[in-house]
């Protein structure tokens, strides 16, 4: 066999780089699972979404971070539209009510964005183009950035959940929402800020990733069923474990392609997926349930 | 069935309430009220619409029909957050602490309001953590390792943080030890000197007795029986009829 020591290391930087990606999409989809109860199957187009309008804003101004900031607020507010117009409405439901909604929304925005946009993919341009050497190869900086940013804004969330008030009064809302309201925490708008956070962030990794891939009408698929499978392995509802479950994925997928295609590669996850749902089905790095 | 002093509007009345669990009807009519900073005991079995009667009150059930009144105006139909922020605060049977959360964070839950200044907020957690001390050491420690009576306490004291009129405590004293027992009732009177409102459900009669100024006894769903605590402790004739004890 002898795979050389290099391409190793190599896929380790690509995995780490892929999974940080993935947490970030994941952590949005854990946020929204773990405190509403609602699985969102339209978080995948929040993403594509996202990517298109930091292309249109892109090309605007012509500043990248500029069409960062403003294709997460955009994709932040319409994912609080879509919250108070689809599924404050189900509130209390059968979860299968919630979960052909966001369906639903999902094909909406998928061929919405096809009308809109046609099928050629668009690009977006990296803020950057430099490049450092790894090895034999010409490695861009931006896929480093772009791993870096995605573990800020994590931890931003992460501070936020930890100290604000807004952050404990998420927390208490997702622990119980009778007794959070009761306390006065106002439960509607708690819910409705988290599900416009989470879309905020899909948004967000769409404009970071938008550079590496192309963005087109169907990009948030792959991209949502990958979040899944790390949102069921991490734990349902854990953000930690989502973040943890999606670098380990990324990993295993990037040294599997040391052997077969990276399309093949992507067999992995279900694998995983599969072992998880069989003998750990909590998740692979949820606490060990009392 | 007007309170102590029937020229002045109750803080919290309670008119022919109405409510259903599905199809089965649980309050048939209950009127009640209680005074500013009064302690009004409601006594009744099992499952006779007590705890029922605080949940309607605290907006969590709404009623089919009646009406609920806190200083005058209706407030039968408002979602519970803002009762919380008008001045009601729940101490549920079951305790419902922020088992995750932090004391501290327990607490916040109900402190971090528009309108609460730094200074205020310290105060106030400052005067809770003064009534617990056990609940100042274990500030850092989430609230689902406390033990039932610092939960508690933890339920009390969270309430406490909304700097309410009225505390609805629904059997605070529920499986406790009678050293906490004791605690809850010290604590029932701290309330009380503060002006603070409660209407107390509880199963301890005696206590009941001793810390209401006056006491309602439900039965399937209507209040059969309204006095002054100071005269049942007296009469347990009325006591025994209803409540069998």
């Amino acid at each position: 066999m002898g795979i050389p020591i290099e391409q190793i290391l190599i896929q380790t930087v690509n995995g780490v780089v892929t999974g940080m990606i993935l947490a970030l999409v994941a952590s949005g989809l854990t946020l929204i699972f773990g405190i509403m109860d609602v699985v969102n199957f339209a978080h995948g187009e929040l993403f594509m979404l996202g990517a298109y309008v930091g292309v249109i804003i892109l090309a605007a101004t012509g500043d990248f971070w500029i069409a960062l900031v403003a294709a997460t607020l955009v994709i932040a507010l319409l994912g609080a539209a879509i919250y108070l117009t689809t599924l404050r409405p189900l509130l209390g439901r059968d979860p299968l009510y919630t979960i052909l909604a966001t369906f639903g929304i999902s094909l909406v925005l998928q061929n919405y964005a096809l009308w809109q946009f046609g099928p050629v993919a668009r690009k977006i341009e990296e803020p950057f183009t430099g490049q450092f050497t790894l090895f034999y190869l010409a490695y861009p900086w931006y896929r480093v950035v772009i791993a870096l940013l995605s573990a800020a804004i994590i931890g931003a969330l992460w501070l936020f959940l930890k100290f604000g008030t807004w952050g404990i009064w998420i927390r208490a809302t997702m622990q119980d929402r009778v007794m959070a309201q009761a306390m006065g925490i106002p439960v509607p708008w708690v819910l409705t800020a988290v599900f416009a956070i989470g879309a905020g962030m899909a948004a967000a990794s769409g404009v970071l990733f938008g550079p590496l891939v192309g963005v087109n009408h169907a990009m948030g698929v792959d991209w949502v069923l990958k979040a899944f499978i790390v949102v069921v392995v991490g734990g349902m509802g854990n953000l930690a474990g989502s973040i943890a479950a999606a670098i380990f994925i990324s990993l295993l997928e990037a040294y599997a392609s040391l052997w077969v295609s990276p399309a093949q590669a992507v067999i992995v996850s279900f694998i995983v997926l599969i072992l998880t749902l069989l003998f750990r089905p909590t998740g692979l790095f949820a606490p060990t349930p009392r | 069935m007007s309170p102590g002093d029937a020229a002045v509007q109750p803080l919290v009345k309670v008119d022919d309430i109405h409510t259903y669990y599905g199809k089965s009807h649980i309050l048939h009519g209950v009127s009640l009220e209680v005074g500013k900073g009064e302690v009004v005991g409601l006594l009744g079995r099992n499952g006779v619409g007590k705890s029922t009667t605080l949940k309607a009150i605290m907006g969590l059930i709404h009623p089919s029909q009646g009406k609920v009144l806190f200083e005058g105006q209706s407030i039968t139909h408002l979602p519970a957050h803002r009762l919380a922020r008008l001045g009601i605060g729940y101490v549920p049977e079951d305790r419902r602490i922020f088992r995750l959360l932090s004391v501290t964070e327990n607490l916040r839950t109900g402190l971090d309001r528009h309108g609460v200044s730094k200074a205020r907020k310290t105060e106030l957690l400052d005067k809770v953590y003064g009534y617990f001390p056990v609940l100042a050491e274990r500030r850092n420690q989430a609230g689902g390792t406390l033990s039932g009576g610092e939960q508690q306490m933890l339920a009390i004291g969270r309430a406490m943080m909304l700097e309410p009129k009225i505390i609805l405590l629904d059997e605070p004293t529920e499986g406790l030890m009678p050293r906490m027992v004791a605690e809850i009732q010290r604590i029932i009177d701290v309330l009380h000197r503060e002006e603070v409102a409660v209407l107390l459900v509880e199963q301890n009669v005696p206590l009941t007795l001793e810390t209401s100024q006056r006491i309602y006894i439900v039965e399937k769903g209507v209040v059969r029986h309204h006095g002054m605590a100071s005269e049942l402790r007296v009469n347990d004739a009325v006591i025994h009829q209803y409540l069998g004890v």
